[in-house]
């Protein structure tokens, strides 16, 4: 049981992680309609930022706890804004010119800019991995292990309640956002009928263009949750966190906010579980295979709408 | 009527450069500016290296582009156009030039080794003909995946499995059994085709990018297993010591039988060598072949109106079902000639040279080189690979510049670079080429 317990905790920890980098591939898909795959190296380089950042303020564990939690902060929003810069500019340099051209193009620009991406970072930050020591450690022992006999201690680290606040936060933000501001509105709008929305005065492009900043940023914020939570980081993980995102946001039902959030959740409890009971090395087939299971049998997911098929 | 009046061009050019140099800036100021690095003999302490002259180097020259470009160019009404453009012909090559080029380069092919040869001794010319290996194997994929994303329009982004599974094939049926290379090729291709159905079946119903990426999870999990079953794969030491493959059972040996002393020649490795490179040459011809006849076949027909509409072939009858499993079975299986191809002149195989990168390079060089354009692959595979291995030196920068010119590729001509097809039935006589503008692809 406290075991069950302890996977559990691990498990949102992660589902949080892959539910905010889900956002901006379901964001993204829903306006129009392609996968960004150089998303999940947009999510990379935040996390190399941020690292760069943190290691230029010389942030350590030794930081009074105060001015840790602003330092955090501060990196938190640099963080957002630097790779919502990267963001723009691979929309800006290899989906917009080929928007309105023929589907399969953008998908091959958007794997040209992951290789791009990828082999940048391994270039100008070296292809070693940076190990970064704790910054935040300790938390609580939820179970003192004399429960069942087993001594097993269930822990709730300050990091795990950190990842999993402060995507509560930004999902209620974010949902707002959607819902009640004019940007959300023009964005649903572009969703539903992008040429409509256009004559109707809405700014298709630069509604396009914040869709991309705004996923960038969310993927900055789980670059930097990653590495708190990982203490390591290096150029290449980026493809299987994007991998694993995407699977979230089509099993929670793309282009559903929500949708994303619950599937990030879901497939970081069954990726954790799968390695808690069964085995570490195989955890990413079962990744790959729920994405498959969900494509196959229920490609609206859990949240989405069904796709019509329209001559 | 307009309400602002427009910059002047200078003032317009200014004020577009310093927005791309301020982008650069951002870009730059930590991802370039700031390299950490791990500090050896301290710990796993981190450190910075501070590099503020790249970033200068680079905003100075975005910025003097940038400008150059706008006054000379984009912001100009009078503008030249881009000489760029002018070196492929407009809506691609014609009839005529196409077989042309086909022709040529079949017999360049077939005089290649010789006359490098010729020139080089055998010494010299051993790496450029190991390197026309290499781009035939990838031009055979090429063509292979043709037949799934060009023909059938059938996005598939796990090619590579299929590669893997040809590659494992033999080297397990060698190690276990000891078949010889000429048994196993064909059953490397039946194994290949095999799993091309059953990866193929489940993924029927899926259109477009949802098809695109569960192939691609099915070739991750291809991958992983071959990385983890140990005892049977050898997992990340992968296989070694496969055999190699005899000439109607002459073996490349030195001494007695061997292939130099059956044909009273001196003994040199580079036999063997030109031996793979016509292997691969001949595969890979056959590939064509088969692709060219099957799209005059009512199979092949099939594919193309499948990729064009597939709403529309059903109502007419067409059985997607095996149109679509044809060509993942077909495409696999010429994936799985290539791959016990590779396996036999490596000689070692291990997961590692299957990765979702091997996938991506092949869908590169169908796309890039034209979908559906046989002549177009061979181009972008010579371009590509060739380009790829020139500047092996620039270890570090290639794949960079690979992914960037992918994307640069695509933004000027997104039909590829031959983007004309000739229809394979058309209504007068002298059939013209279409351009690809008028033809869906990726709608499968």
């Amino acid at each position: 049981m406290d075991y069950f317990l302890q996977q559990l905790i691990n498990g949102v920890t992660l589902g949080s992680i892959y539910g905010l980098i889900a956002i901006g591939y379901t964001m993204v898909y829903g306006i129009i309609g392609m996968i960004n795959f150089a998303h999940g190296d947009i999510f990379m380089v935040g996390s190399f930022i941020a690292l760069v950042i943190i290691v230029a303020l010389g942030i350590t564990a030794a930081t009074p706890v105060l001015l840790l939690i602003l330092a955090l902060a501060l990196v938190l929003v640099v963080a957002m804004a630097l790779t919502a810069v990267w963001g723009w500019t691979v929309e800006r340099i290899a989906y917009r010119p080929l928007r309105g051209s023929f589907r399969l193009a953008p998908l091959i620009t958007a794997i040209g800019a992951s290789i791009a991406l990828q082999n940048f970072v391994q270039v100008s930050q070296g292809a070693k991995n940076k190990p970064l020591q704790p910054l935040i450690s300790g938390g609580f022992q939820l179970t003192d292990g004399g429960a069942d006999g087993s001594g097993f201690v269930v822990n709730l680290s300050y990091v795990q309640i950190l990842i999993v606040v402060t995507t509560v936060i930004l999902m209620l933000g974010f949902t707002y956002l959607i819902n009640n501001t004019s940007l959300g509105r023009s964005q649903r709008a572009c969703e539903q009928d992008r040429k409509m929305a256009a004559l109707l005065g809405v700014n298709v492009d630069r509604t396009i263009s914040l869709t991309f900043v705004m996923g960038a940023s969310l993927a900055a914020v789980a670059g930097l949750m990653f590495l708190l939570y990982y203490g390591v980081v290096d150029f290449y993980i980026g493809f299987l966190a994007g991998v694993k995102a995407f699977t979230a946001a089509v099993l929670g039902g793309i282009g559903s906010l929500p949708g994303a959030m619950l599937g990030g959740l879901l497939i970081g409890l069954i990726e954790t579980f799968w390695s808690g009971y069964f085995s570490v090395e195989y955890k990413d087939v079962a990744a790959f295979s729920i994405l498959a299971i969900v494509l196959i049998f229920m490609p609206e997911g859990l949240l989405g709408q069904p796709e019509v098929e329209k001559v | 009527m307009q309400a602002r009046q427009r910059d002047s061009l200078l003032v317009a050019s200014l004020k577009d450069s310093l927005g791309g140099a301020v982008i650069t800036f951002a870009l730059a100021c930590v991802m370039v500016g700031l390299k950490v690095d791990v500090a050896s003999g301290r710990g796993a302490e981190l450190f910075l290296e501070h590099r503020w002259f790249a970033v200068a180097v680079a905003v100075v020259t975005v910025f003097a582009g940038r400008f150059l470009m706008n006054m000379f160019f984009w912001k100009r009404d009078d503008a030249p156009s881009i000489g760029l453009s002018g070196f492929l012909p407009k809506g691609g090559l014609g009839n005529g030039t196409t077989s042309v080029l086909k022709y040529a380069m079949v017999a360049l092919a077939v005089v290649l080794p010789f006359a490098l040869m010729f020139w080089l001794g055998a010494r010299g010319s051993r790496q450029y003909i190991d390197l026309a290996i290499l781009v035939l194997t990838y031009v055979m994929l090429g063509w292979g995946l043709n037949i799934v994303v060009g023909l059938a329009g059938l996005l598939d982004l796990g090619y590579v499995a299929f590669y893997a599974v040809g590659a494992y094939s033999y080297a397990l049926l060698a190690h276990y059994f000891g078949f010889s290379f000429w048994l196993c090729l064909p059953l490397a291709g039946i194994l290949a085709a095999f799993w091309g159905i059953i990866l193929g079946f489940p993924v029927l119903r899926l259109r477009g990018d949802y098809l695109a990426i569960v192939t691609l999870a099915f070739g991750e999990i291809i991958r992983v297993v071959l990385l983890n079953w140990y005892e049977f794969t050898g997992g990340p030491d992968g296989l070694s010591g496969i055999p190699r493959p005899s000439f109607f059972g002459l073996e490349f040996t030195r001494g007695e039988g061997g292939f130099a002393d059956f044909f009273g020649l001196k003994f040199s490795s580079i036999h063997r060598i030109i031996f793979l490179y016509y292997l691969i040459f001949a595969m890979a011809l056959f590939t064509n072949f088969v692709t060219m006849r099957l799209r005059r076949m009512p199979i092949g027909r099939a594919w193309e109106a499948l990729r064009e509409d597939e709403i529309a072939c059903r109502a007419l009858g067409i059985n997607t079902t095996t149109t679509k499993l044809t060509a993942f079975a077909l495409g696999a299986m010429f994936a799985g000639f290539a791959g016990s191809f590779f396996a036999t002149r490596q000689g070692f195989i291990s997961p590692e040279s299957f990765t979702f990168l091997e996938s991506a390079i092949i869908l590169a060089i169908v796309v890039l080189g034209g979908l559906g354009s046989q002549i177009g692959v061979v181009i972008a595979a010579i371009v590509m690979i060739g380009g790829f291995e020139f500047f092996r030196e620039f270890e570090e920068y290639r794949m960079l510049v690979f992914g960037m010119i992918m994307v640069v590729i695509m933004v000027w001509k997104p039909r590829g670079l031959i983007s004309s097809r000739t229809p394979s039935v058309a209504l007068s006589k002298n059939a013209k080429g279409i351009s690809a503008d008028l033809v869906q692809e990726g709608h499968g």
